[in-house]
């Protein structure tokens, strides 16, 4: 070859990308050095002679789980998927009002709107277990307290979506209706609801999913289900009796996550 | 054709047909039956909130004014929940670039065992409750953050492995083709063909999962496992309500911060 | 030289892709395979740096029998076997100077070449290769910035940083317009000169494969049905090739220079 080599020129950078590139690599690593100055692990207790201990009793008896408890432990699943049932259908209902509060195309009042929107994002910034223990402390331990916890948390994703679904119909029928001279309640009924329903539906369905996932450990602070079964179990030591929970809800979440999705394929 | 408009009342169709009218009644009476049930076995009904209303009221009055003193204190424990979500995303987000590979079907043409295998292993994973993995690393590791950390890193593993597999099946697959052609190796592969298409949605992922660990870790004291939670748990046994307004503030602020933020960097990267 | 001895390859879903195909193709010689598409083009030209595998026969380049070949003995056979690719094949999100510098990723070792630590002397290779298809003032552009024909030099100028002895073209031109593609046949005809690069391309185009081939080879159905010097080729040539009359849309193309 007679072509003399030369090496590219340098990438150009601005001068305002080099401080921003700079300030970016500056934060980042601030986080990081505030995040493991500030951490306190003791790995000297982690990693110690009780831990290995542990972990050759803990990890096999998990793996053999007590099928003894196969009983108990499916009436206290039936119990979570009740608890997460009720507290989605309740929620799925509740979430409608706030979700047409929250559309934009369906409110004149922008304050109405906004409130409604910031109210749901408020929901939905705490857990479900935080609720549940709320709610555990107000009405007691029981099964209600996770229903409850589970209603209120689930109203802030459904309400959003819902919100979310309207404002993406088809607003031409809307408009052909108001031009037949409908009022505003059979706008409702033969022009909004049937656009929504099934998306409503779906998005419900999809949010039960999520409900039968927290609601396995809301036992844990007193709310009822199978977790109140991993929470005894636990403080006793008894990890057969947890692998026995563990696999029940492996079992039990898949299940339904494979229902859940082949029904919301038929509706939508 | 005359009559044909001549108009007949009496066999006029219904708004629905036939069928689907069953199918709905029977949809809900068997919501209805559910409903029902669910409320027996749950043993909660309408009465019970009515009677737990002037608790509930009772408790929520107490809330109030909130325990402004107890900020600082609050805000320790906060930084923990933070440090412990800033670690666990970190390592799952490293951790998820070989799992997520093995998990893809068009990078694991030829190792179809390992890809099966590595796919209903996530599946498994993410069936898992957050909560549950911290009882079992608690029960392992004893009290503390770094059981903590190690329930956040499986758990977030599960999600990010499954988004960047997805991701990952949908590249263009020619540029695979350009370096494997030009000799590369799999990993070389890996690193000028796969990489570059899938970063921007890679880095939004880990934001993603970031924000649902902040999310997950502010409970994780619930069980002895670091962070928030358990100022949070012990304000409410011991019945100290003004403190408790003020956790669930800052937790509030908190998480409405990182959303924020992390919602403008993911618009910005892709 | 590449030698096909009897090479057959069957898909395994029973399709034929090659029929007991025997011919020599010599140092520095550019090569035109026409045919219909699905007469086995691209198979053959695929066969050739191994994207496929042959199931029969015995496929020789430079002496060595390359249809056992795995692992470092392959990619060492694809180092010295470049290719050019219809859609371009370059990574969209990436520069240019990054998917350039990938035609060195078999020169260099993976440690090495994932920390992106490349020899002066490989970013020289690539940047004058650049310059070579005059595109070096897109450097460091993003690929996804470029236009299909400039996608294209880009990636010439990849193979050529691969510095190889042969390089393949699997309908190098199919998805750009006429002009353009005068463009890019001019570069592939160019470095075959230059650099006494074996070139082998694969043409739908009837005028652009009599312009630019030294050696036509034709193909039906997975089997050899023509091969001789761009001389000796005729319409009837052609005819005999796709088994019908030449139609107008095959000679698109026609004798437009940029």
């Amino acid at each position: 070859m007679d072509h003399t080599l030369e090496l590219p020129p340098e990438k150009r950078m601005t001068g305002v990308r080099k401080v921003k590139i700079a300030l970016i690599a500056a934060s980042i690593a601030a986080l990081y050095i505030w995040t493991f100055a500030g951490i306190s692990i003791d790995l000297g207790r982690v990693f110690s002679e009780q831990t290995l201990n542990n972990v050759t009793r803990v990890i096999p008896q998990l793996f053999q789980p007590d099928l003894a408890m196969a009983g108990n432990a499916s009436l206290l699943m039936l119990q979570t998927l009740a608890m997460a049932f009720a507290g989605t259908l309740a929620a799925s209902i509740l979430a409608v009002p706030f979700g047409f509060l929250a559309a934009k195309n369906m409110m004149a009042s922008k304050a109405a709107n906004l409130l409604s929107k910031w109210s749901l994002d408020g929901i939905r910034a705490f857990p479900e277990i935080m609720l549940a223990l709320i709610f555990v402390s107000a009405v007691g331990p029981s099964p209600f307290a996770g229903v409850l916890a589970i209603a209120i948390g689930s109203i802030g994703m459904l309400g959003k979506l819902y919100a979310e679904v309207i404002e993406s119909i088809d607003m031409h029928i809307i408009e052909s209706l108001e031009a037949n001279g409908a009022g505003r309640l059979q706008i409702l009924v033969y022009g909004v609801i049937p656009q929504v329903v099934p998306e409503f539906l779906s998005y419900a369905i999809y949010r039960y999913e999520i409900d039968v996932r927290s609601s396995t450990i809301l036992g844990l602070v007193g709310a009822g289900g199978i977790g109140v079964l991993i929470q005894i179990s636990t403080m006793n030591r008894n990890w057969d009796e947890v692998g026995m929970a563990l696999l029940m809800i492996i079992l039990v979440v898949t299940a339904i996550d494979y229902l859940s999705s082949f029904i919301r394929k038929r509706i939508v | 054709m005359t009559d044909s408009h001549v108009l007949q009342a009496d066999n006029a169709p219904g708004l629905r047909a036939g069928n689907m009218k069953w199918k709905l009644t029977g949809l809900f009476t068997m919501i209805a039956i559910l409903y029902a049930a669910s409320f027996l076995y749950t043993g909660s009904s309408l009465a019970d909130l009515w009677n737990g209303l002037p608790t509930i009221a009772a408790m929520f009055a107490q809330l109030f004014p909130p325990n402004w003193g107890y900020a600082g204190e609050a805000w320790l424990y906060l930084s923990e929940t933070f440090h412990m979500a800033i670690i666990a995303t970190t390592a799952a987000a490293v951790v998820c670039i070989p799992v997520s590979l093995m998990a893809s079907s068009n990078i694991m043409q030829e190792q179809r065992v390992l890809y099966h295998l590595t796919k209903q292993v996530m599946n498994i994973l993410r069936t898992i409750p957050d909560l549950l993995l911290a009882v079992i690393f608690v029960g392992i590791f004893g009290i503390g953050a770094f059981s903590g950390i190690l329930a956040l890193v499986i758990f977030s593993l599960g999600i990010l492995a499954k988004l960047l597999a997805e991701t990952v099946e949908a590249i263009d697959p020619e540029p695979l083709d350009a370096v494997r052609a030009s000799g590369g190796s799999t990993l070389q592969v890996i690193w000028y063909a796969v990489i570059p298409q899938i970063l921007p949605q890679y880095t939004s992922f880990s934001l993603y999962v970031f924000e649902i660990n902040v999310r997950a870790s502010l409970v994780l004291g619930f069980v002895g496992a670091g962070g928030i939670g358990q100022l949070l748990q012990r304000s409410i046994s011991f019945m100290d309500y003004d403190r408790t307004m003020m956790i669930i503030l800052i937790i509030f602020l908190a998480v409405v911060l990182i959303e924020y933020i992390s919602g403008k960097i993911r618009e910005a990267v892709l | 030289m590449i030698e096909f001895n009897n090479v057959s390859l069957t898909y395994p879903n029973g399709h034929q892709g090659l029929n007991d195909v025997n011919i020599q193709i010599n140092d520095g010689e550019f090569v035109v395979i026409v045919g219909l598409s699905g007469a086995g083009k691209s198979t053959f030209i695929r066969s050739i740096n191994r994207m496929v595998t042959p199931t029969e026969g015995e496929l020789k380049v430079d002496e060595e029998n390359i249809l056992p070949l795995q692992g470092k003995k392959l990619r060492s056979l694809r180092t010295k076997v470049g290719m050019i690719f219809q859609h371009y094949n370059l990574v969209k999100r990436s520069t240019v100077m990054k998917n350039v510098i990938a035609g060195r990723l078999g020169h260099t070792g993976t440690v090495r070449s994932l920390l992106q630590l490349f020899d002066k002397e490989d970013r020289a290779l690539a940047y004058t290769n650049l310059k070579r298809v005059n595109i070096a003032e897109k450097v460091h552009a993003r690929a996804d910035q470029l236009s299909g024909g400039q996608q294209q030099r880009v990636s010439i100028a990849r193979v050529l940083t691969q510095e190889p002895r042969v390089v393949l073209a699997d309908e190098p031109v199919a998805s750009l317009d006429p002009p353009t593609s005068h463009q890019v046949m001019q570069y592939l005809k160019r470095i075959n000169k230059e650099d006494k690069i074996t070139t082998i391309v694969n043409l739908h185009f009837i005028d652009m494969a009599m312009e630019y081939a030294d050696r036509i080879i034709g193909m039906r159905g997975g089997e050899v049905v023509f091969d001789g010097p761009v001389s000796e080729v005729s319409e009837k040539t052609f005819e005999d090739i796709y088994g019908r009359k030449i139609k107008e849309e095959d000679k698109v193309g026609g004798d437009e220079h940029d």
